[in-house]
């Protein structure tokens, strides 16, 4: 009952998604162009020509684009978890539309993050197919980087939206961009490795769930992966979305049933 | 009438928000087949109770069952038996008019055949056809309400829950709504509305209890309440407002039951208007206007509170 229940609500999510999904899908391909072009072969370029020891012997392209991957992933995640949850919660009452039906409010929660992930696989599996464009690709583990971006951008998009349902103005969105998805974005060894922080800023980076999808992804897209690292990375993850998923049942339950 | 067929089930039930009580304890039976309003001024509890029979607000307190299921414990499968038209819309605007409906039958998980068949039925009832394919955002408040009740509608429930179904509607919307209910009522679906407009009251209910502070004042049909609570006809007085609580002061004299001074107005309940009016005249009292009219149920709610139901 409970996953045809949320199906129900997925259902409704891709019956809208119909109508904007062209334009999603240029965007999904536009970005990852624009970044790996910029960053990887243009700022690659200048980072190669000093032979840095730092990126562990690869052309800065190859270095970036897994940690690009995992990023764009967080950034996905936040987009489908702020606005379309205040939007329908707040502005259509699309959710309260189908609170009114069998649905419970976890069903609904749950749906949405069905959505989500969808979304995640279809981004991540565009970006995959762009880096191997660029040749920015080390190893044929990076099939294995899809789901790990996947669940990355999960452990963003389950907590968000817990908390995005308890919300009434999208001002706390412009916050949660401001100060944690852009401090992430540029310090959880994305562009350039941990160990280059200062040593007391490490543990912060290394807690993040940014930097552990990060480290994955890379070592994967590498091929230097190793299953001890590489399951400990999951289970944080994987910790961190359930944790949100417990969150979201409990708040979007206290927001729909009132 | 057989304890069966008795839908809905209320004792003591209560509604609080923190400190704010909403709902104050009440108590009604809901009888398959008939047309229940919860009548009442805005604040009076009416939408609290209506969300509690919606499985979508706990009760604070007392007991209340819904088709014999309790509606915390049962929730899923007493909501797949009911049709609810909330207060404000909430269609998906960005879908068209028969999207609306597809995903709603979806909702109830309603196989993809059965769901168009009755989606274009539906529409056809509610006269929104000829719609079917466009948006919803740029039809009228109208449209979009009626297309709230033909969504309501796609489960085939037992029971409908309109939430002030015309409230903000022109007089012509609303009574192409009342049109569509009165019909519904005819083929025997069992209605509970809140309303704070009397003539929707009037028109729709069979039976109804009229809610004040989150408590019920007084219940029964329209006629039964009228015939209790008011006189038959209504005198109603409008005098130079210089002049107007003068004259509500001489009209303590006036062969009337009852008087009810109100703002602009003076209210006199008298079994013969016009006998009354003769009376006033007798007084040495001249109205700026007067009208003879039947009591109705805004009557009742002064009566019942001190206070008129439209402000």
């Amino acid at each position: 009952m409970v996953v045809s229940f949320a199906w129900r609500e997925l259902r409704f999510w891709l019956t809208n998604y119909r109508r904007t999904w062209r334009g999603t899908i240029y965007s999904s391909v536009l970005n990852p162009v624009l970044f790996l072009g910029a960053m990887g072969l243009g700022l690659g370029t200048l980072v190669d020509a000093h032979r840095p020891s730092g990126l562990g012997g690869v052309r800065y392209l190859v270095f970036l684009a897994p940690g690009l991957l995992a990023a764009s992933a967080m950034h996905t995640a936040m987009g489908e978890s702020t606005y379309p949850v205040l939007g329908s919660v707040k502005w259509l009452k699309t959710y309260q539309a189908a609170a009114a039906t069998p649905l419970r409010p976890r069903d609904i929660f749950h749906g949405h993050l069905l959505f989500t992930a969808m979304r995640l696989a279809m981004n991540c599996s565009i970006f995959v197919a762009v880096m191997a464009g660029f040749g920015a690709v080390g190893s044929p583990w990076v099939l294995a980087a899809l789901p790990v971006a996947v669940l990355t951008g999960l452990a963003f998009a389950a907590p968000i939206e817990a908390y995005a349902i308890t919300r009434d103005k999208d001002q706390s969105f412009s916050m949660l961009f401001r100060f944690v998805l852009i401090p992430l974005f540029l310090f959880s060894g994305t562009f350039f490795p941990v160990s280059q922080l200062p040593g007391w800023l490490r543990p912060v980076a290394y807690a993040t769930p940014l930097w552990q999808g990060v480290a994955l992804c890379r070592s994967l897209s590498l091929g230097t992966a190793t299953v001890g690292p590489a399951l400990g990375h999951v289970a944080y993850l994987a910790l961190v979305a359930a944790a949100g998923i417990a969150a979201g049942q409990r708040t979007y339950r206290r927001r729909l049933y009132v | 009438m057989p304890a069966t067929d008795v839908l809905i089930h209320a004792r003591g039930l209560a509604k609080s928000f923190g400190s704010a009580t909403a709902v104050a304890g009440i108590d009604f039976d809901l009888h398959r087949a008939e047309a229940f309003g919860f009548l009442g001024p805005n604040g009076a509890g009416k939408s609290s109770t209506m969300r509690m029979i919606g499985c979508v607000s706990p009760p604070s307190g007392g007991e209340l069952s819904i088709l014999g299921l309790d509606p915390v414990a049962d929730g899923p499968a007493i909501r797949a038996r009911l049709g609810v038209v909330p207060q404000q819309d909430t269609l998906d605007v960005e879908l068209t008019v028969r999207e609306n409906l597809i995903i709603y039958g979806r909702y109830f998980g309603l196989p993809r055949g059965v769901i168009a068949e009755r989606a274009a039925r539906l529409l056809e009832f509610v006269q929104l056809a000829d719609r079917a394919e466009d948006q919803v955002e740029p039809l009228s408040g109208g449209m979009k309400r009626r297309l709230t009740i033909a969504r309501s509608l796609i489960n085939e429930p037992e029971i409908l829950l309109l939430d002030e179904p015309t409230t903000g509607l022109d007089p012509q919307a609303r009574h192409a709504v009342w049109d569509r209910l009165y019909r519904l009522k005819q083929q025997g679906v069992t209605l509970v509305l809140t309303t704070h407009y009397m003539d929707e009251a009037e028109q729709l209910c069979d039976r109804l209890v009229v809610m004040d502070r989150g408590k019920i004042a007084a219940g029964g049909s329209p006629r039964d309440l009228i015939g209790r609570y008011s006189t038959p006809e209504v005198l109603e007085l409008r005098f130079d407002p210089a002049g107007h609580q003068q004259a509500a002061e001489k009209l303590m004299d006036a062969p009337a039951e009852r008087m009810e001074v109100l703002a602009d107005r003076v209210l006199l309940y008298t079994r013969d208007g016009d006998a009354a009016l003769t009376a006033v005249r007798g007084l040495g009292l001249e109205p700026l206007t007067s009208l003879v009219r039947r009591s109705t149920l805004e009557d009742v709610f002064l009566r019942l509170t001190g206070r008129r139901l439209e402000d």
